[in-house]
């Protein structure tokens, strides 16, 4: 009986997932194609596919490698862009916690946007669902996404080593990253943050060794944090405005 | 084309696959239920949004394909894909229009 219902749960998770194929897809496509124009070939652009299994930091290296920043700057600014993933962690700790160990360290390597938001949304909705319930679900939904996301970095690997490097598609990164970054805004906290950032990176980029990049997005993050600071002063002073009025 | 070694590329694959997964291992695995100060959980909470941006930025502003000169087109390409996803909401309508105005530029430059 059990176990039916951690199968339908499983099944139901990779239900779930399959609309974020559409997204998952284009982006391990594209990550493939700039990896070979980046000079990588299949088996490379494939390992760091599975190593690091997190699309936007894996852009970042692969952009940062090509400028010939340190590789120190390389390691710390993608890691900043895979900060999110130790929040999803800590967010999905008190629902997945009480798991045996093997399954949370399999669940860690499995934690990406896709997962964790689907998840979350699932154990907050049904509280009742148990932990192996849940960790069906979790790994429902990234049945299908894990392996279709390595499956495209090896077709765009594929696909861009045969296109010259003249098209200049090198562009096409920072078009990937701004559409990344329009549905990610969605409080004036994260518009502020963005919008310091991109001012501070401009004369940021002066700084030695691609620096900037890290001061610019340190300054976007301390912009967002006191921006969502003080708009929570302010609700909560209009609100107790308003419980003392007549 | 390529200006980093094969070494480098390693260190970096390995170094980010180690750290990666320390990230998203570190809160399940070892921190249980306990909960990480406010402070640092608001700072958090902001690094991809300006992370990202800090880094498209000069790309943008200096794009490559132009050898780093400041092109309006690209400009013009940018700013839309950037506006289709913040208006959309959706990253693939977004990532789309980016590379449809990117080949208009590449039939047209």
């Amino acid at each position: 009986m059990a176990s039916t219902t951690t199968k339908s749960l499983f099944l139901k998770g990779l239900v779930d997932s399959l609309p974020f194929l559409l997204v998952a897809s284009p982006f391990g496509l594209l990550f493939g194609v700039l990896s070979a124009e980046a000079g990588l070939n299949v088996l490379e652009a494939l390992a760091f596919s599975l190593a690091v299994f997190a699309g936007a930091a894996q852009f970042t290296a692969l952009q940062l490698l090509q400028e010939n920043t340190p590789l120190l700057i390389v390691l710390t600014s993608a890691l900043a862009v895979n900060l999110r993933m130790g929040m999803y962690s800590a967010s999905l700790t008190p629902y997945l916690g009480a798991a045996p160990m093997w399954q949370r360290a399999i669940a860690a390597y499995l934690t990406v946007d896709q997962s964790y938001a689907l998840s979350i949304v699932k154990f907050e909705d049904e509280p009742e669902m148990s932990v192996p319930q849940r960790m069906a679900y979790f790994f429902g939904t990234t049945s299908v996404i894990a392996p279709s996301w390595m499956a495209a970095t090896v077709v765009g690997a594929w696909v861009g080593a045969q296109i010259p490097a003249s098209w200049g598609l090198d562009f096409v990164l920072p078009l990937a990253f701004l559409a990344m970054i329009g549905p990610m805004l969605r409080t004036p906290a994260h518009m502020v943050a963005c919008f310091v950032a991109i001012v501070a990176s401009l004369p940021a980029t002066l700084m030695p060794h691609n620096l900037g990049l890290i001061v610019a997005g340190l300054a976007g993050m301390m912009a967002g944090a006191q921006t969502e600071l003080w708009l929570e002063q302010a609700t909560a002073r209009s609100k107790a405005k308003q419980e003392t009025a007549p | 084309m390529s200006t980093f070694d094969q070494t480098s590329l390693w260190i970096v694959i390995i170094g980010m696959a180690l750290g990666s997964y320390v990230l998203r291992f570190a809160f399940i695995g070892f921190m249980g239920g306990r909960q990480m100060p406010d402070w640092l959980m608001r700072h958090l909470r902001y690094t991809a949004v300006a992370i990202l941006p800090a880094l498209v930025t000069p790309l943008v502003v200096w794009p490559s394909p132009t050898g780093g000169e400041t092109s309006l087109p690209h400009l013009a390409v940018a700013a839309l894909t950037f506006a289709v996803g913040y208006f959309t909401r959706n990253v693939l309508w977004a990532l789309l229009s980016g590379v449809s105005g990117f080949l208009l530029l590449f039939l047209l430059g």
